[in-house]
């Protein structure tokens, strides 16, 4: 294990991708992911990373980019958030479609209008349907952790999909904190170089990307939704490899002071982290409660999920987005998809906190957990409720 | 954990102290996290800073409200910010300002303990220039010091300004000494 | 014809993998009018090879200007386009 060093996350997120040693960066700058595309512009100018960093005039060109340097063979990184993300949109389907292991880290804001730069999961919910692997990171060192997981799932010969890692806007993003880097040993251990199973080659040239006939195009849908999720499989055991390396262990759910607790916070992703903190002061007010955390989004994990909320009394799921005139959010509707075959059902309460950057504090959980208290001894089931917003 | 809420204007560094002082705990093998107070960096506006240091891992990623110590780096914010809003039980505020700390507790009816050092003329003879930020670290570790312990080590936070300042560290850490000298500390009424 | 594959025996991201495999199609059965080429007005200037869809117009070895009748499928781009309007098209029934 090495020693703990301070970083800004965003810069750990940079250097993790120098670690992987990947070829082509290609991406626009967007607040708050600049940090990261500035770093890496910055690695590449002063000799640092041996790689081609390609400034282009928009987000859709960046992902453009990225799918033909990535099939062409080269080890590829992009960032971005929000609007940009956004705009990527055509060409995610693409990178996904045609199985391009593009690995892209979106630091999670708030979509427009009205302008907001802060943070929330409205701009990756927007692209949850994209065929993209998941991941959502709650610190700086899941996140560099998880930048070199990314390549090592991603390119894994049984996946072939493009990734997105997900770090909350500014309230991950900006945070100086402490992570330990990798040993170049290390990631040489865990980490193969880019091997394709085939490439963009003069000298054997194949067609990428072709039509797909309504006689195809159906075969092609199957085949892309049991990559997904048959990667989980992969995605698990690189995590087992990342702990024989470097001693974290990550799961596709996870768990904090929740074995015995009726009442269970769900959440994902940076505030996940304030959340153990009520969870403690709750626990030392007596209070059976814990947190259950999502770190997989896609592939979602429905097995983890039923064997982790089965059996609970209240479930608080929280969510960092809304599906205006919807089902209020998008994490309680999956979570509840997974409980639906369960024989006893834990009622499940909604809230949509942080939207916009609204900030989530210990008292807004502790706030939460007395209203999941309320169902548990046998109040109504109240509606999604967003957080926090004025009458 | 200690939590820390920085005053400045946008301009003045009150995150790159924030900073600091958590790259300072963590090389003390302790925990340290800082952040500004999110948004578009507006020149001059005022602005806000945290730092959190404590010896146990850090699983809080809300703004400080209720801080144990509070830096203002610019006195004209005394007029315009409730800079002592939420001071936790015992906490200590720290101003830069060439008054005497009996002065600012009467006018601005600042509760806690108070620190204040002459924060602009030690920047204008060490750095040269009117940045209180490096200045008022000296000052905060001054007037948070416990049985004579600053709440970070000043070695590990003299090399975290040399990591972060190169070639102009110099004055920046004769401005922290000396602000760490000269800092009147007012205990709590 | 050879039974379309099922999901599992398509490979990642659906490549061609075989060069040129769109010269299997023989677009000219799709054809009901063919061109036919008024040799005598025709300047040569290979216009109506660039505007063919199929790309199948090349000169014969004398040079002549000439569809080849596997892949044309009768759009009649050439007839329109042809600068001296030397090639007229003809139903395949007449
Ligand atoms: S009819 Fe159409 S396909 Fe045939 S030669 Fe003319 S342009 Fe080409
Ligand atoms: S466009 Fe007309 S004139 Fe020109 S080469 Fe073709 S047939 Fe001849």
């Amino acid at each position: 294990m090495g020693t703990r060093i301070g970083k800004e996350v965003s810069i750990g997120i940079a250097e993790a991708a120098m670690m992987a040693d990947v070829d082509v960066v290609s991406a626009y700058p967007i607040t708050p992911q600049t940090h990261v595309v500035e770093h890496l512009s910055e690695l590449v100018a002063d000799g640092h990373l041996d790689a081609e960093f390609v400034p282009v005039e928009s987000e859709h060109t960046a992902m453009s980019t990225c799918c033909g340097s990535v099939a062409a063979g080269a080890r590829t990184f992009t960032a971005t958030s929000s609007q940009g993300l956004a705009l990527m949109h055509e060409i995610l389907f693409i990178a996904s479609g045609m199985r391009l292991p593009i690995v892209m880290a979106v630091a999670n804001r708030s979509l427009s209008a009205p302008i907001s730069i802060w943070n929330d999961h409205g701009d990756v919910m927007a692209e949850r349907d994209t065929g993209w692997l998941q991941v959502f990171v709650e610190n700086g060192q899941d996140a560099y952790d998880h930048i070199l997981w990314a390549f090592r799932v991603a390119e894994d010969h049984g996946v072939l999909l493009p990734i997105m890692v997900n770090f909350d806007g500014f309230i991950v993003s900006h945070v100086v904190e402490s992570l330990e880097e990798w040993s170049p040993e290390e990631v040489r251990r865990f980490l193969p170089p880019y091997d394709p199973p085939y490439r963009l080659d003069v000298d054997n040239p194949w067609t990428f990307g072709p039509v797909g006939i309504p006689d195809i195009y159906l075969e092609t849908r199957k085949a892309h939704d049991e990559a997904l999720l048959g990667a989980k499989a992969t995605m698990v055991k690189a995590w087992s490899e990342l702990a024989d390396v470097v001693g974290r262990q990550y799961y596709p759910v996870e768990q904090y002071k929740a074995d015995d607790a009726d009442i269970v916070f769900l959440s994902m992703g940076g505030i996940s982290e304030t959340c153990m903190t009520a969870v403690d002061e709750l626990r030392e007010a007596g209070k059976k409660v814990g947190l259950v955390r999502l770190r997989l989004w896609r592939p979602f994990p429905f097995d983890e999920v039923k064997a982790a909320l089965g059996g609970r009394k209240v479930i608080i799921a929280i969510d960092r987005a809304l599906s205006t005139g919807g089902p209020g959010g998008p994490v309680a509707s999956e979570v509840k998809a997974a409980l639906y075959g369960l024989e006893t059902r834990p009622q499940v309460i909604e809230f949509i906190a942080g939207l916009g950057g609204r900030d989530v504090t210990v008292g807004d959980f502790k706030q939460m957990y007395e209203k999941g208290a309320a169902v548990a001894a046998g109040g109504p089931v109240p509606g999604y409720e967003l957080l926090g917003v004025r009458a | 954990m200690f939590e820390i809420r920085f005053h400045g204007r946008g301009g003045q560094g009150a995150v790159t102290s924030a900073e600091m002082l958590a790259h300072a705990a963590i090389e003390e093998g302790n925990y340290g996290q800082a952040f500004p107070s999110f948004g578009p960096e507006r020149r001059g506006a005022p602005v806000m800073a945290f730092a959190r240091v404590s010896d146990a891992p850090i699983r809080n990623r809300s703004a400080v409200y209720n801080p144990n110590g509070v830096l203002v780096l610019d006195p004209s914010l005394l007029k315009l910010v409730d800079v002592a809003h939420g001071l936790a039980e015992g906490g200590t505020i720290v101003v830069a300002t060439h008054r005497s700390a009996e002065d600012i507790r009467a006018e601005f009816k600042l509760e806690g303990r108070l620190g204040v050092v002459d924060g602009l003329s030690i920047a204008m003879s060490t750095i040269r220039r009117p940045i209180t930020n490096t200045c008022m670290l000296g000052a905060f570790l001054k007037a948070t010091l416990v049985d004579e312990k600053p709440l970070v080590d000043l070695q590990a936070l003299e090399h975290a300004l040399k990591k972060r300042f190169g070639r102009i560290a110099a004055p920046n850490i004769a401005a922290f000494r000396k602000a760490f000298d000269e800092t009147v500390v007012l205990e709590e009424n | 014809m050879a039974p379309l594959p099922g999901w599992k025996d398509l490979p990642p991201g659906c490549p061609i993998q075989e060069p040129l495999s769109a010269r299997n199609n023989l677009t000219g059965s799709w054809r009901s009018a063919r061109p036919i080429w008024d040799h005598d007005k025709c300047v040569r200037c290979g216009v109506c090879d660039l505007f063919c869809p199929e790309a199948c117009i090349k000169p014969d070895h004398e040079g002549l200007y000439q569809a080849n009748l596997d892949y044309c499928k009768g759009c009649g781009i050439c007839a329109q386009e042809c600068v001296t309007q030397c090639i007229s098209m003809k139903q395949e029934e007449e």
